[in-house]
């Protein structure tokens, strides 16, 4: 019985061991090479000091190297910490301090950015590098390794560090209203039990070919591995979506089955002249989570791919980063809906005190499962706002119809999704204000035809002052990841506040 | 060795003027002396919407128009690989 994440991976070994588990570029990686290496790679973890319940992080681009240092990871003993590669220096050292991350596996050539965040990472006692290594710091990194030279050794095999489902398996930061990331804690229960549901309601099948382009970063990628590992299906990992031509290219030659993606990549397929010609036959279902998809661009991907089934979905980071699913009959007479709660989940929606309110009205959406994360890394406050005996809050307003769909209505705080991924606008607004020449900053979502939502920064600047919006673009550039980075930046003379002097977001949205 | 004709040469200045708009853009206008033939993915420099920003560069700079089969690596995933696309592009509207 397999009860830990790391334990569908074996099983899927011994079952099907020259399966091709995963292909990225021209290297492919059959099962048994991928539950081989991730041993190799789960000794050397414990060789650079790592043990149970250590937080490794992983910052890397999709690659077999990701894959198998996420495995390598899980069998130490350590809890999976993934890390956007795009993410600046200031942030991936405030990551590595806040979970106290014991080793680093990142590419060499993030250096710029991942070497002054070790400096400041007294608690990283090991680098493991993709490419060449780099040389021990004196100021911090620990030892350094090369994942390629680790991986060229002959077979290692791990200790059994002991661990048991409730065990930590990933810590999963996602932005909240506060601006400061918090820490998502996720069991291996939780996240075996979400695949097994996952890969249910999708009826996966070892026949199956999936292409995600999304990054495994994001847990709606990560969760393309687990249930390939679980179900035994090829994945076939894009670097990223930069190139869309090429992805369509291999979209063909792999005849894939599965194509899971984000409102963003879905846009950009169907603004192809070359998708309308494409043999993708072979298609049987897509999926879209993380933002909803235009109801016009649903109609138009199913008449692109008729024999697909069409799958809208919802989630969170805090609870497995899945919740509901729409079967893909009820598309068109539920366009709307995010579905129902998926296998062994409840959702439903909730008044302020806690009571399970009546179909058509509007409340918070509340969920029960296991899917549901432990809390946020050590941030009791927040987690208990937000958890109650085991249920989880989202902080998304829904109401449910009368057959029990549920509709989601709003966010009851600030934060928006661009490109399916989180924006905190104060988060974006602190570091415009870094600017000298900034007096004030408001940062609200605008609808964007592409992105879904776009960040849209108005800028209060400082009297006498000559900034530019190609200035602040790039001082965001420099600092945050691509998608808070403002698409549309405005000066005004000054921002609309309430008496007590609270920015008024829904006036800015008004006059957006 | 590259002589100075190479130097002189058209891809050689549509390369540096690449390079600028990359490191205005994306890394605070300072050059930390990446090759031209690094990967602009790979090593961070620009993520996969920073090529989109490229692409407008690109067409406006260059008067270049380009095509949804433009969009692969082998073209825009480094300095030089830009460069060299850019100028079969500008020979390819010269010829038309």
């Amino acid at each position: 019985m397999a009860f830990l994440v790391h334990h569908l991976l074996a099983q899927t070994a011994r079952r099907d061991p020259s399966k091709v588990a995963l292909v990225t570029g021209g290297i492919q990686r059959t099962f048994a090479e991928l539950d081989a290496d991730s041993d190799t790679v789960a000794k050397a973890f414990q060789n650079l000091g790592v043990r149970r319940g250590d937080r490794v992080a992983i910052m890397l681009e999709n690659s077999v190297e990701y894959v198998t240092a996420f495995f390598g990871a899980l069998k130490a003993g350590a809890v999976y910490v993934p890390v956007n590669p795009s993410t600046k220096a200031d942030k991936l050292a405030y990551i590595l301090n806040d979970c106290g991350v014991r080793a680093l596996v990142t590419p060499t050539a993030l250096a710029r950015n991942v070497l002054p965040a070790l400096a400041n990472a007294p608690s990283v006692t090991g680098t493991l590098w993709v490419g060449a290594v780099l040389p021990v710091l004196p100021q911090g990194g620990g030892s350094a390794a090369s994942l390629g030279e680790i991986l060229a050794a002959p077979h290692a095999t791990p200790a059994d560090p002991g661990c048991i489902d409730q065990d930590l398996a990933a810590v999963l930061y996602t932005s909240g209203t506060t601006g400061k990331p918090k820490g998502v804690m996720l069991t291996h229960a939780n996240l075996v039990a979400t695949a097994r549901s996952i890969a249910a309601y999708l009826k996966n099948t070892p026949d199956d070919v999936v292409l995600s382009v999304l990054p495994l970063t994001f847990g709606y990628g990560l969760s393309q591995v687990t249930t390939s590992a679980l179900v035994g299906f090829t994945l076939v990992l894009e670097r990223s979506f930069a190139f869309p031509s090429d992805t369509l290219k291999r979209m063909v030659e792999h005849r894939i089955t599965g194509l899971p993606g984000v409102p963003t990549f879905f846009a950009t397929l169907l603004q192809m002249d070359a998708v309308k010609s494409a043999d993708l036959s072979s298609l049987r279902y897509l999926t879209n989570a993380a933002a909803p998809l235009p109801v016009a661009h649903i109609r138009r991907l199913v008449e692109l791919f008729p024999q697909a089934a069409f799958y809208s979905m919802y989630g969170a980071t805090e609870c497995s980063t899945r919740i509901t699913y729409l079967e893909p009959q009820h598309l068109f007479d539920k366009p709307a809906s995010v579905g129902k709660a998926i296998p062994n989940c409840e959702a439903y929606v909730v008044d302020e005190d806690g009571n399970r309110v009546a179909p058509g009205v509007v409340g918070e959406l509340a969920v029960r499962g296991a899917n549901v994360m432990r809390g946020y890394w050590n941030r009791p406050d927040a987690t208990s706002k937000c958890l109650r005996d085991g249920v989880f809050l989202t902080g998304d307003l829904f109401r449910a119809d009368e057959d029990g769909f549920l509709h989601f209505v709003a966010r009851k705080d600030d934060v928006f999704k661009c490109r399916g991924e989180k924006v905190s606008p104060k988060e974006v607004e602190s570091v415009i204000c870094e600017i000298e020449d900034v007096a004030e900053a408001a940062v609200i979502g605008v609808a964007d035809s592409v992105d879904g939502m776009a960040v849209k920064a108005f800028i209060v600047p400082c009297e006498g002052a000559a900034l530019t919006q190609a200035a602040v673009v790039q001082h965001c550039r420099g600092r945050l990841e691509g998608h808070m980075v403002p698409k549309f930046v405005e000066f005004r003379a000054d921002l609309p506040r309430t008496e007590s002097g609270k920015l008024k977001r829904t006036k800015l949205t008004a006059t957006a | 060795m590259p002589t100075a004709t190479d130097l002189q040469s058209p891809v050689d200045a549509v390369a540096q003027e690449i390079r600028a708009f990359i490191v205005d853009s994306f890394l605070l206008g300072q050059d930390p002396g990446f090759g031209n033939t690094e990967s602009l993915l790979e090593s961070g420099i620009i993520d996969s919407t920073g090529i989109m920003h490229v692409i407008a560069f690109l067409e406006e700079k260059f008067g270049i128009a380009i095509d949804d089969d433009d969009l692969v690596a082998d073209n825009l995933d480094s300095v030089e690989r830009i460069a060299r696309f850019v100028e079969r592009k500008q020979a390819l509207k010269s010829a038309a």
